[in-house]
């Protein structure tokens, strides 16, 4: 299978180098999965979950928004925050998202809209934490 | 002339300086390692954000889009963001961030332009504060801030958004240090609103054309909020390592300096005990003669 070069970066650190198989991207218009020769594409993402798969074996990341960059020298994700699944510190996740929850009450107009939008992509990363904890 | 007691009691206090000089050397030179790996750590990421950047933008038509990227077309009211350090003692660090500052605002206002200024670091505030007190429209101390974090930066970024939408200023530029080695860190000012696009290399062949999802305006809306962000990230993570190697080598020339005084002052020391020991037997010679 052909293979192509993948950077994950975070403005604290490169996360992630390396040639992989294929990545699926959270973007905010769906999910997308890019393999080697992909078009050149810019894409926002939502926050969600990134699957790597490269050699067979998978890694699951999870990033709080960005952008992914598809081009003839490979896939950029330029990542807000990204954490791997293992290393994510569930309590802190959790009193995030009850804080996000709390602030939702002095918004008001698009700005709830896209406080919910973003409140609802947390909570899609949080079950899928916790189902995936359980086996 | 002193005493031989006050001389002793001299050479100990510059030893004592010395041994303290010293311990902030090794201090400087170990978070200096640190910062230096963050700065390395955070550098891909703002290449790279300004790799995509240019070429969305070039895709845009110029003069147009969002006004971070084509400005309010105007250029009458500059604000100058100035991070220094929150400490002195690091020779000549924060003064020529100031100064760089200075030159350009004073340039800027002979030009018949407005100036304003918002300070990040305590020491940069208060330096400023002397000439321009009245235009310092907000300053910030990150003393508390043990490691510095993406969301100091995304802090600092918001208050310069906000007073970008409430029509404060025009032109944004950012003055740090960059961190160039151990002994030189050069004082850099970089507009950062509207953003400056460096034109592609013309070597690096047609742009290939790209497909967008959302939009381009919509991509670039949320982008270049962002990249204010990255960008103050960037100079606050590079003045913080060029502070630590300015506190650093200004630190061993205080321990060498020290050292040099240690040298000379045990000299005198000597030269004066020697003196009154042979004046002591002259006159026990000269005594003994008599008699």
């Amino acid at each position: 299978m052909a293979t192509f070069h993948f950077d994950l970066v975070s403005p604290e650190k490169l996360a992630f180098t390396g040639e992989v198989d294929q990545v699926d991207i959270p973007g905010t218009e769906g999910d997308l999965g890019v393999m080697a020769g992909h078009a050149p594409m810019v894409a926002a993402l939502r926050p969600g979950i990134m699957t790597i798969t490269s050699g067979g074996s998978t890694q699951k990341i999870i990033v709080l928004g960005g952008l992914a960059e598809v081009s003839d020298k490979g896939l950029t994700v330029l990542a807000d925050v990204a954490t791997s699944l293992q290393d994510l510190d569930r309590e802190a996740f959790a009193s995030d998202i009850a804080a996000m929850e709390e602030k939702l009450a002095e918004k008001e107009g698009s700005a709830l809209d896209r406080a919910i939008e973003r409140l609802d992509h947390f909570k899609t990363i949080q079950q899928h934490v916790v189902s995936t904890a359980m086996h | 002339m002193a005493s031989l007691k006050d001389m002793r009691v001299r050479i100990a206090s510059t030893k004592a300086t010395q041994k303290i000089t010293k311990a902030m050397q090794m201090v400087a030179a170990s978070k200096l390692r640190r910062a230096q790996t963050a700065a390395e750590a955070a550098r891909p990421y703002a290449e790279k954000m300004d790799a995509v950047i240019a070429s969305i933008a070039g895709a845009t038509t110029a003069g147009s889009g969002p006004a971070l990227l084509a400005g309010t077309g105007k250029d009458q009211v500059h604000l100058l963001l100035v991070c220094t350090g929150e400490r002195g003692l690091s020779g000549a660090f924060n003064s020529s961030i100031v100064r760089l500052a200075r030159e350009r605002a004073l340039a800027l206002m002979n030009q018949g332009k407005t100036v304003k200024f918002f300070c990040v670091g305590r020491k940069g505030y208060e330096q400023l504060r002397r000439n321009f007190d009245k235009q310092i429209v907000g300053h910030l101390e990150l003393r508390s801030v043990r490691q510095l974090g993406f969301i100091n930066a995304e802090d600092i970024a918001k208050k310069v958004l906000e007073l970008f939408n409430g029509g404060e200023f025009d032109v944004c530029t950012l003055f740090y240090s960059r961190f160039k080695s151990v002994i030189a860190q050069i004082p850099t000012a970089q507009q950062i609103i509207p953003l400056v696009v460096e034109a592609p290399a013309a070597d690096a062949g047609p742009t290939p054309s790209y497909d967008y999802e959302p939009a381009e305006d919509e991509i670039l809306d949320g982008l270049l909020p962002r990249n204010l962000a990255v960008q103050i990230f960037r100079a606050l993570l590079e003045n913080n390592a060029s502070f630590y190697g300015a506190q650093m080598s200004s630190m061993d020339n205080a321990t060498r300096n020290a050292g040099d005084m240690i040298r000379k002052q045990t000299l005198i020391y000597n030269r004066t005990r020697q003196a009154m020991i042979t004046k002591e037997l002259i006159e026990i010679i000269s005594g003994a003669e008599a008699i």
